[in-house]
């Protein structure tokens, strides 16, 4: 009858077998990521021990992009094949993209205060960072506006795609303008820009980012589908109601 | 010789299954009746057959060939009337007519068009002044326009079409669908019983909708 | 072609006995930029500095006005569906749509904005930019603005929400046309700012009813 629950009821039981597991190593390399960051690391000799700050504001700026990358992937897979589980990811991963994006603005801020002398400045990239936080704001609403949530996905399906011109914007942009702010740090892993002793609280703190991210995805798409799962029993109770 | 036949046809609206396993037939020169509660699905299979809305399974046959192999040439031969009345209010009746028989590759004949449903005399009127029935028939009168251009729609799908018309104006639209039959088209026509229903027996089937939902 | 031509007609034909949209939209630019000098003071100095930006954003939210109706009448009574039923494609559909927008109420901002500019002291070839980066950048504002409108359609609070989802994307449109005004009054030449304006607006008419088709798809089903 509910024939979209026929494969999630499969995506909840993988869900729930990966779910404890990548909470624990979220929760391990978060502890080792940060103990590295905080005292197992040297200061930058320019920058002092401001560029701490990095080594949270490096890999949610990577994961708010990487977030954004991942609905449009999903919003493809929605509107073409019209998958089920891609509209439900979309939707889960939205407000969480929205929680990195706010994180590389306000810890930007805070790093550019002693660095640069001012908290804001408006060069490509941080302009264009806070247009994709617009974007995530734009796509959370769309999906909530509809009464039919599927419309809501959709819609938010080609918002996604549409926004997503931004991503090559907001990677290039160091390299394309002039700025203040600094060119990548990584960009090959053989000959980094940065030192081993700062790499490793990076990476650390980067699949710390990413299991997380994987995590609170699996929890909320679950529990979006439970919602569903729970307003499609009433909707029959109601409707046998009416029949009898 | 087949029309339309749907196999295991079934749709969903937002989360809820509204119909599944339907199976209907109908063959050219018959019209087919759909009957059923409010919310049995009446207007959504109209609009899966129409292919305005996707079908979630199962498939629709026109003359044993799947639609979904040339979905243009499938909405050639639609002509769709829904609950409301697709009319612009600050253009006239002729004004509003002519632009959907263009758009759909038509010669704008309205005059005969109009005369069909009895509104000729309102052709310069802005559709803002005319009555809920009167703009019913404007609406209807876009089935007149395809009936007489050689390569009209041969597939009618009315939703509750008979809704607001006096009986004049339902037997002028029940005599536009037999006209239709007689050419070998075919019609489905969602109805809540009626004079219309009357005016059809013995060239339609009758088929209740709940009663296909398993 | 004809198709196109049927539409636009059609939605000019309304707009001009219908609507008082496009008038609106042309009296809120006017107003909405006569009212910045009472707020950031009238010193003649500062106001060709400003001009240009101003005059740019005040045109991005007066095209915003008039967008949420583009495709609600069409959506509300029915007609969605017949127009997509009929052999005209979407994309076509939406092409018309934001040609008619632009006709309607681009043109208008257009015809207006020299007029503003002399109210902000804008020099002459500073004009010259401004009128030129508004006929390339308007049509933008219209094409990108119906995939807006597009997905918003049926939703609730449309108007706040096109508002959200549109304006972020008019952002580049904003700083190059600004940019290119800013230029002239600096004496720079402005040939890149235009033509990077020039580009979006041939991606947009790649693009922009393409996106806009597959919104109102959603919209009908």
């Amino acid at each position: 009858m509910f024939h979209r629950f026929a494969n999630p009821a499969r995506f909840s039981r993988i869900a729930s077998a990966v779910l404890p597991w990548s909470a624990a190593i979220t929760v391990i390399l978060f502890a080792a990521g940060i103990w590295f960051a905080l005292f197992a690391s040297p200061a930058d000799y320019q920058q002092g021990q401001t560029v701490r700050i990095m080594y949270v504001h490096v890999p949610s700026a990577w994961m708010a992009m990487a977030c954004y990358t991942f609905i449009a992937v999903m919003s493809v897979i929605a509107l073409v094949w019209k998958h089920p589980l891609a509209d439900i990811a979309a939707k889960a991963a939205a407000p969480l993209g929205a929680a990195f994006t706010i994180i590389v603005l306000v810890t930007g801020s805070l790093w550019g205060k002693p660095t640069w002398g001012t908290w804001w400045v408006w060069d490509a990239r941080l302009t264009s960072v806070l247009v994709l936080f617009f974007l995530y704001l734009g796509h959370i609403a769309l999906t909530h506006a509809f009464d039919n949530p599927q419309r809501g996905a959709r819609a938010a399906a080609v918002l996604a795609l549409v926004g997503f011109v931004n991503i090559p914007i907001i990677k290039f942009s160091v390299d394309w303008w002039n700025t203040l702010h600094q060119p990548a740090s990584l960009t090959r892993l053989d000959t980094p820009a940065i030192d081993s002793s700062m790499l490793t609280p990076l990476l650390l703190m980067a699949f710390a980012f990413m299991l997380y991210f994987v995590t609170m995805l699996l929890v909320r798409m679950r529990a979006d589908l439970n919602a569903a799962r729970t307003r499609a029993l009433r909707l029959s109770a109601a409707e046998r109601a009416t029949a009898s | 010789m087949q029309g339309l036949t749907t196999h295991d046809l079934a749709c969903i609206r937002g989360e809820r299954a509204v119909f599944a396993g339907l199976n209907i037939a109908v063959n050219p020169g018959r019209a087919l009746l759909l009957s059923g509660a409010n919310g049995s699905g009446k207007s959504s299979l109209l609009r899966v057959l129409a292919g305005l809305l996707p079908a979630a399974e199962g498939r629709i046959e026109w003359e044993g060939t799947d639609i979904a192999e040339d979905p243009d040439a499938h909405r050639a031969r639609v002509a769709y009337v829904g609950h409301m009345d697709p009319l612009k209010l600050s253009m006239t009746a002729t004004e509003n007519l002519a632009f959907w028989a263009r758009l759909y590759g038509m010669e704008p004949e309205t005059e005969a068009a109009l005369h069909q449903f009895s509104i000729a005399a309102l052709g310069d009127v802005p559709a803002r002044y005319l009555s809920a029935g009167q703009k019913r028939r404007l609406n209807l009168a876009r089935l007149a326009i395809g009936q007489n251009s050689p390569a009209g729609p041969s597939l009618w799908l009315l939703d509750e079409p008979a809704t607001g018309l006096d009986p004049g104006a339902v037997s002028m639209l029940a005599n536009s669908i037999l006209a239709h039959l007689s050419s070998e088209g075919v019609a489905i026509v969602s109805t809540h019983g009626g004079r219309l229903d009357e005016l059809l027996d013995g060239h339609a089937d009758r088929f209740s909708i709940s009663a296909g939902a398993p | 072609m004809i198709g196109l031509a049927l539409i636009v007609r059609r939605e000019l034909k309304l707009a001009f006995r219908g609507g008082t949209d496009a008038v609106i939209a042309v009296v809120f630019f006017v107003l909405a930029a006569v009212l910045f000098p009472f707020g950031v003071g009238t010193d003649p100095q500062m106001l060709p500095r400003i001009g240009g930006g101003i005059i740019w954003v005040v045109a991005l939210l007066a095209a915003m006005l008039s967008l949420e109706r583009m495709f609600a009448s069409d959506h509300e009574d029915g007609s969605l569906d017949l127009l997509y039923l009929s052999p005209v494609p979407l994309g076509t559909l939406a092409l018309g749509k934001a040609l008619a927008h632009w006709l309607t109420t681009g043109i208008l901002l257009l015809i207006a904005a020299p007029v503003l500019a002399l109210l902000y002291n804008l020099p002459g070839t500073a004009i010259g930019a401004l009128a030129a980066s508004m006929l390339l950048g308007t049509p933008v504002l219209s094409l990108v603005g119906g995939i807006g409108a597009a997905l918003t359609l049926g939703a609730r609070r449309g108007g706040v929400l096109l508002a959200l989802l549109i304006l972020p994307l008019y952002i580049p449109v904003l700083i190059f046309g600004a940019g290119a005004i800013d230029g002239a009054v600096a004496g720079r030449p402005i040939g890149p700012q235009l033509m990077v304006l020039g580009g979006f607006l041939l991606a947009a008419l790649a693009l922009a009813p393409w996106a806009t088709a597959a919104a109102l798809r959603q919209a009908i089903e």
